[in-house]
């Protein structure tokens, strides 16, 4: 019991910088990606009254916004940055996964391969429709 | 509007509900959406999208420290996240087939409902026995108090995972953390303690966001050149509201802010019946 308290302590120190640093480093992706994009479209005008929906593929989205991050665009740094974002949460379960696995938690282990199932369910059927 | 003036004006439209949204524990992204859509004319699905990423933000922010604090309770978490992700992956793709003043409408509804549950009065308690499914699945556990850990029991885990189903569900759905739904979840069905159930649900509300988000991005809600001021504004703002937090209990500051809220929610309502949204 005592052993295992130590661990949930490791576990919650980890996870808690994992949180932490993950959300300012995709911040400061983002606030860069926002200068470049204000320096360069500083005075044009805003269309977000109206809104079009997309269907794209997320895989199609990441491809595109790296190539756009090559070409020093702003606004796919910025979505670079969200998407680091994105990313923080998903580390965080992975760790746990792990870290249930070294506990040998298997009744938890199966309960994170559930939630992990849930959102790449998401990411891969989001679109088709 | 010019990109430059919609991002100042975003910035320091978006610090203001960061600072009340956690002063009023109602949460950030919550009062964006009125603020984009009734005061700056933005469509109600660039709102929504705008305001999960806030939330996915902000709530990973504060959870860092609840975590290390060893208040949040992980496993109890992670299990209702089975039921918040899969509400907010329904959530999400409602969305995008509901129409946009239905959603106006039961955003309304939601934000004055929270409003309110925000000036109830919160009573710590603290059962000691546990359900037999909560014990098999390791939920009762203990947190630091004043006098040292205190062990806590789970009731009820059935009627709490519907509930956790039903916040994720307007997660996805309107682009907001639901927290008010998720503490009542555990803090007045399981009868986890306030403080556990507040930072639990914090720590839930990345993942609940994230699968929701995913959906978002693909559809075209989540615009960058909206984002960007919005997040950094938000997180800066909840962390100058927590920061007063600690200093003082400012308890008509909050009764005051939720009025402002609740009015802001009727015009959402309003809006959304007379088709303006």
């Amino acid at each position: 019991m005592e052993k295992d308290q130590i661990r949930d302590k490791d576990i919650q120190y980890v996870i808690g910088n994992l949180l932490r640093y993950g959300v300012w480093i995709a911040l400061g992706v983002a606030a860069l990606g926002g200068l470049i994009y204000l320096f360069r479209h500083d005075q044009e005008i805003v269309h977000y009254g109206s809104f079009v929906e997309q269907d794209i593929n997320i895989f199609v989205l990441i491809r595109e916004m790296f190539q756009d991050v090559s070409k020093g665009k702003g606004e796919s740094v910025i979505l670079l940055g969200i998407m680091l974002l994105f990313l923080t949460p998903i580390l965080r379960i992975i760790f746990s996964l792990i870290a249930f696995l070294f506990e040998k938690d298997y009744l938890y282990v199966g309960i994170t391969l559930i939630v992990i199932g849930i959102i790449c369910f998401s990411v891969f059927f989001g679109f088709a429709h | 509007m010019t990109v430059l003036t919609f991002t100042i004006i975003m910035f320091f439209g978006a610090y203001s509900a960061g600072f009340v949204g956690s002063l009023t524990g109602l949460g950030g992204g919550v009062i964006i959406i009125p603020l984009l859509t009734v005061l700056l004319g933005v469509d109600i699905h660039y709102a929504i999208g705008t305001a999960l990423v806030s939330v996915i933000a902000t709530s990973s922010g504060s959870a860092a420290a609840y975590v290390k604090e060893g208040i949040t309770n992980m496993r109890l978490g992670m299990f209702l996240e089975i039921a918040t992700t899969a509400g907010a992956v329904a959530g999400a793709l409602l969305a995008s087939v509901a129409p946009t003043h239905f959603i106006a409408i039961l955003f309304g509804c939601t934000l004055i409902f929270s409003a309110i549950n925000s000036l109830r009065k919160k009573e710590e308690h603290n059962v000691k026995t546990s359900s037999s499914l909560a014990t098999i699945l390791k939920l009762p556990n203990s947190y630091p108090t004043s006098i040292g850990m205190m062990p806590y029991g789970t009731k009820n885990v059935i009627g709490g995972f519907s509930m956790m189903g039903l916040a994720g569900v307007l997660s996805g759905l309107l682009g907001i953390g639901s927290g008010a739904f998720k503490v009542i979840a555990m803090d007045n069905i399981m009868k986890i303690p306030f403080k556990v159930s507040t930072t639990t649900s914090n720590f839930m509300m990345g993942v609940t966001a994230t699968a929701s988000a995913v959906i978002y991005l693909q559809k075209g809600y989540i615009e960058p050149g909206i984002c960007m001021p919005v997040v950094i504004g938000v997180l800066l703002g909840a962390m100058t509201g927590a920061k007063i937090l600690v200093k003082a209990n400012p308890k008509k500051l909050r009764m005051f802010f939720a009025v402002i809220i609740i009015g802001l929610a009727l015009n959402m309502i309003y809006n959304g019946i007379v088709g303006n949204i």
